[in-house]
């Protein structure tokens, strides 16, 4: 929000017309459409997710959560998402710390690569696991026969298909944010004796604790709501690997009308925590949108 | 010559082997799997897979689609950036923080509510309906649900370029005697072209790819409503795997263009318009 362009249309109210802004009509038409457009496409979605699960009353919506098939999916996906998030926060910081303190050829280009799973279909993300660690595959026989471990179409395969779809958002926060800081605070620090995790612990992660938390809050929105991977690896087991987004789409395909309200009362938990999520992000690029990277087009 | 730049900062070595290590682990060591297992199939298996008629039309709707969407979503989203950064009004806040809406939802949840929308009986399919329009199970279905996912990118690609504009172009413009219209298409576009490029690429790539939010309002019909990643779907369940490989091979081989199209415009806009 430039405070230029705020001065200039105050500065302007008095006159007859600016030579940088449109006549009103055209400036109300403008906000009228985009208020219209942005209701339509969006809003009005989301207040069906609500107004479906409560279809049948506040009872039947509540009903859902006595069904163990439902709890089993909740458990399994704060589980997966306890797992994913952090081994990516883990990887954000490491790869921020390599990236963003040193000098290296090929920087851009590994950073590209991070990017990648932005780019890949979230079934394609499901099938390459599918392909490399399947029972019939040498590497998922032999995890199977020789350790009874079973990746697809078991939990360990959701799990992995979450990481890869939420590999790149910490680590995209990071990166960009770290290379603006520079690394004079660190040196600063370790010319006055701290050790190297003294410098991270209590010069790197202060400056960079709120994308920190802004990378987390968005990576785990994506790991609790992914779809389309975890349906392809997961093999739908109710109760075992059947997580909250895929407990709606078994809800959704039985047709009866109590069964449509249990998939919409679990959408509609799924569409508060995205609510949530909103709040906060909007939250903290509000209040700390100078300690948030600069460049956060797309996610 | 040193690998990298000598530097008093320790643990390059530590972080970055880790990285290297999980990256492979995670994304190419799978992704290179993948087309590995499409080199099993024979020359004329792959040959008849990619021209399968139901391929074919699955690919048309994908791209058609996709395409359909992301420049819908370059109009609205230049329209939506302008009067975010330009103007002031009651709420306006409240409609920015909104726009990241499809980004937090998850896919499957705006899947069945754009659906329950769309259906006949539906709050939007009601109104449709007598007009002669369907939308639930048929290619605007399709078309309704990725222009929904697809709605920020463009938005948030603009929107730091608008604000990071300064109006002083603008007035010299209009000292100079340029009307409001000449202006806009003159001075203010061009610099807004290459954040919407990347935002363009990013819609699209991401609409080619999705499955959630569509698959629910496609209906699926052989031929008609089948999009390429349910076409994998349908593979996999008939255990065809180097067959849903190859398709995915397809599909990774067009995002990798895609995303080296976004790296380009970058560096493009880079050199043009300097690093903002």
């Amino acid at each position: 929000m430039s405070d230029a362009t705020f001065d200039v249309s105050h500065a302007d109210a008095g006159s007859a017309r600016s030579a940088v802004t449109e006549p009103f009509y055209v400036r109300a038409l403008l906000i009228g459409l985009v208020v219209i457009l942005l209701g339509l496409f969006l809003v009005v979605p989301l207040a069906a997710v609500f107004a479906q699960a409560l279809a049948l009353g506040l009872g039947a919506a509540l009903a859902t959560f006595a069904d163990p098939d439902a709890l089993a999916a909740i458990g399994l996906t704060l589980l997966v998402a306890a797992i994913a998030v952090p081994c990516n926060l883990v990887f954000g910081i490491a790869a921020a710390w390599a990236i963003a303190k040193f000098r290296f050829p090929g920087r851009a280009f590994l950073v590209t690569l991070i990017d990648l799973p932005f780019s890949v279909s979230p079934v394609v993300a499901g099938l390459v696991y599918v392909l490399l660690l399947g029972p019939f595959t040498p590497i998922g026989a032999w995890l199977l026969q020789d350790y009874g471990i079973r990746v697809i179409f078991a939990v360990p395969g959701v799990v992995l298909a979450t990481v890869f779809v939420t590999f790149p958002f910490i680590a995209r926060e990071l990166i960009p944010l770290m290379q603006d800081q520079g690394t004079g605070d660190e040196e600063a620090a370790l010319s006055l004796g701290a050790s190297g995790w003294q410098t991270f612990r209590h010069v790197t992660l202060p400056n960079v604790k709120w994308a920190l938390l802004y990378g987390v809050l968005l990576c785990n929105a994506r790991a609790m709501g992914e779809f389309g991977a975890v349906a392809v690896i997961s093999g739908k087991l109710r109760g075992e690997t059947v997580t909250m987004p895929l407990q709606i789409e078994l809800y959704y395909q039985e047709f009866r009308a109590l069964a449509q309200v249990s998939a919409f009362s679990l959408a509609a938990v799924l569409a508060s925590l995205a609510l949530v999520t909103l709040a906060i992000k909007t939250w903290l690029e509000w209040r700390y949108s100078d300690q948030l990277a600069a460049t956060r087009a797309g996610h | 010559m040193r690998f990298r730049q000598p530097s008093i900062i320790p643990g390059f070595g530590l972080t970055f082997s880790f990285t290297i290590f999980y990256l492979s682990l995670i994304v190419i060591i799978p992704i290179v799997g993948l087309f590995i297992k499409t080199f099993e199939l024979e020359w004329s298996d792959f040959k008849r897979i990619v021209t399968g008629a139901r391929f074919l039309a699955a690919l048309k709707l994908s791209f058609g689609a996709s395409l359909l969407a992301a420049l819908f979503n370059v109009v609205v989203g230049v329209v939506i950036a302008w009067v975010l950064v330009r103007y002031r009004f009651f709420a306006r806040r409240l409609l920015d923080a909104i726009i990241d809406l499809p980004f937090a939802l998850p896919t499957a949840v705006a899947g069945i509510a754009l659906t329950s929308l769309y259906v006949p009986e539906g709050w939007f399919g009601k109104l449709l309906t007598p007009l002669g329009v369907t939308v639930a199970y048929t290619p605007l279905g399709i078309w309704i649900a990725l222009v929904f996912i697809g709605l920020p990118f463009v938005v948030r690609a603009v929107q730091p370029v608008l604000e990071d504009l300064s109006v002083d172009v603008e007035e010299a413009a209009a000292t100079l005697g340029a009307s409001r219209r000449t202006t806009i298409a003159r001075v203010v576009l061009p610099a807004m072209l290459p954040a919407i490029l990347t935002g363009f690429s990013m819609a699209f790539a991401r609409a080619v790819g999705e499955y959630g939010s569509v698959i629910f309002i496609a209906g699926n019909i052989p031929r008609k409503t089948e999009i390429l990643p349910l076409l994998i779907v349908f593979r996999l369940e008939e255990r065809e795997y180097a067959a849903a490989a190859a398709i995915a091979a397809v599909m990774l081989t067009v995002s990798f263009v895609i995303l080296l199209a976004i790296n380009l415009i970058q560096a493009w806009s880079n050199r043009r318009f300097g690093n903002v």
